[in-house]
């Protein structure tokens, strides 16, 4: 059987969907938090997924680097079976980043170290290389001179967007980005998504749970729309937000639009 | 230097303080020699104890039962049994079984005879080390939980290996939240060195002890040795003060 994995993952073609989620399970304990998703992501999709709390949104993003496995269904990325017990998670998440609400920096680490860390540790590349890749990523999220700057030095919307930096440095080929301007003062929200918004204009495969629907409607090609673990409804925002047919969907758009 | 020696002699004379470690070279040597014992045996065993802290910590959070048992053992072991019955233990219960047999040659005969392989100052450092590691290992789980599991997920997220986030994240990080009580227990290994001293470790007290018995100026040592271990521990605490706020990050743990 496990020869079979490497003639899988080399058999996926740019015009097969780069993550793939078909019939995806999950519960924590008695709760079923995931009752049956599937969607795909074609290779520079922006995808956002949308739903009131507790809809499972989050934890369908961190199936997809397997922080938290399935019980049933299928993730693949890039042909790979995520969820395969003989995977290397670790060669999984070098293709796929991921940003989180609460940034997560490392806080004894500068900005800078923050972002040389995995691919000095995790790629075994060269420091000085690493270095000038790290350097450029601050200049491309704007933060040129808080090279040296620890986290708590930091305002929230510059040390997520570090925490962007830190993810892109891995060069991964996926970008998952959950609530990312959650924890966020309204004013720097602007700035976190202005670093989002060019990714995507490069071509980056993006995946977004937000609830900035301004924003989703602006940068999707596609929106999900997710209650109680399963997704309602789905389309690409010109008609989502205005022909929305799910009830729940039309109440959930009424609420906060 | 035999101005001052002549002046404590002096100063003995007119008021009865007897300081023999000044002005007599003989006692003054050994004194010496066990404040320099002492100083060894405490970094030694501080250095050791430390190791042992991060090795028992890692191993409580291992994904093996068998190895978190085995550190949970270790640290009921040696944290609740007392450190000079320990040292008895070691010393006097294993001592013995670790012994290596010479050739002596006497005139034409030649004797087997048993050599103990490691000295009564090995025991000490591995004894202490051991008592002072389990507390160790207490603390710097105590540190370890403090780290915010978001920010170990993080380092997970970005494809780390469990000893990569341990060594890089978890580890610099719970340092600096158990410092204190890190301080604390230091502070408590380098006063109990003087247990060594049951096991006739020529530290600090043992060699007192013996300065005493020959001058005869027991309240004169007696003093001497507590103003001397308020000097060492502090310069310890100061060490460690200083590294803490070496340490201190700007937004962290405030």
């Amino acid at each position: 059987m496990p020869a079979d994995r490497p003639t899988a993952a080399a058999a996926w073609t740019p015009d097969r969907p780069i993550v793939h989620i078909d019939d995806v399970h999950k519960s924590f304990g008695s709760v079923e938090v995931l009752k049956g998703v599937s969607l795909d992501v074609m290779k520079g999709d922006v995808v956002c997924i949308i739903g009131p709390s507790g809809s499972g949104k989050s934890t369908l993003l961190r199936c997809i680097n397997a922080l938290v496995d399935i019980q049933r269904g299928s993730i693949t990325v890039e042909g790979q079976e995520v969820h395969d017990p003989g995977l290397d998670k670790r060669l999984l998440r070098r293709k796929v980043g991921m940003v989180f609400q609460q940034y997560n920096l490392f806080p004894h680490k500068t900005a800078l170290q923050n972002i040389m860390m995995a691919p000095i540790k995790v790629l075994k590349q060269p420091r000085g290389e690493v270095e000038d890749r790290a350097r450029r990523l601050i200049a491309k999220v704007r933060l040129s001179g808080k090279e040296d700057a620890y986290p708590g030095e930091l305002s929230g919307g510059q040390q997520q967007r570090v925490a962007i930096a830190r993810s892109l440095a891995m060069n991964p080929d996926v970008m998952l980005f959950d609530e990312v301007t959650a924890a966020l003062d309204p004013e720097t929200v602007k700035e976190v998504l202005v670093t989002i918004r060019e990714l995507a204009e490069e071509g980056m495969t993006c995946m977004l749970v937000t609830h900035e629907m301004g924003f989703a409607r602006e940068i999707a090609d596609h929106i999900y729309f997710t209650d109680r673990g399963v997704i309602v409804e789905h389309g690409p925002p010109a008609t989502f937000f205005t022909e929305a047919k799910d009830p729940r969907t039309k109440e959930f758009l009424g609420q906060i639009l | 230097m035999e101005a001052i020696e002549a002046w404590f002699l002096a100063f003995y004379r007119d008021t009865g303080i007897n300081l023999t470690i000044i002005y007599d070279g003989f006692d003054r040597a050994r004194f010496l020699e066990g404040v320099g014992n002492t100083v060894l045996l405490s970094m030694v065993c501080l250095v050791c104890s430390v190791l042992i802290g991060i090795v028992g910590a890692w191993m409580q959070g291992s994904p093996r039962a068998w190895v978190r048992w085995l550190a949970q053992v270790y640290v009921q072991f040696f944290r609740n049994t007392p450190p000079l019955v320990q040292l008895y233990f070691f010393f006097f219960g294993l001592g013995p079984l670790f012994v290596i047999t010479v050739e002596q040659q006497v005139g034409q005969m030649t004797f087997a005879r048993e050599m103990p392989l490691l000295t009564s100052f090995h025991w000490a450092v591995i004894s202490l080390s051991l008592f002072a590691g389990a507390f160790n290992v207490e603390i710097f789980r105590s540190g370890i939980e403090a780290v915010p599991r978001a920010t170990v997920e993080a380092a997970d997220a970005l494809g780390m290996s469990r000893l990569q986030i341990y060594g890089n994240v978890v580890l610099p990080l719970a340092f600096r939240i158990c410092l204190p009580a890190l301080n604390n227990n230091l502070v408590n290994l380098v006063k109990t060195t003087t247990l060594a001293y049951a096991i006739a470790v020529p530290e600090l007290l043992y060699q007192s002890n013996q300065i005493w018995s020959d001058s005869v100026n027991v309240p004169e040592m007696m003093v001497v040795l507590l103003f001397l271990y308020v000097g060492l521990v502090g310069v310890l605490v100061t060490g460690m003060q200083r590294w803490e706020r070496a340490m201190r990050l700007p937004g962290f743990g405030q």
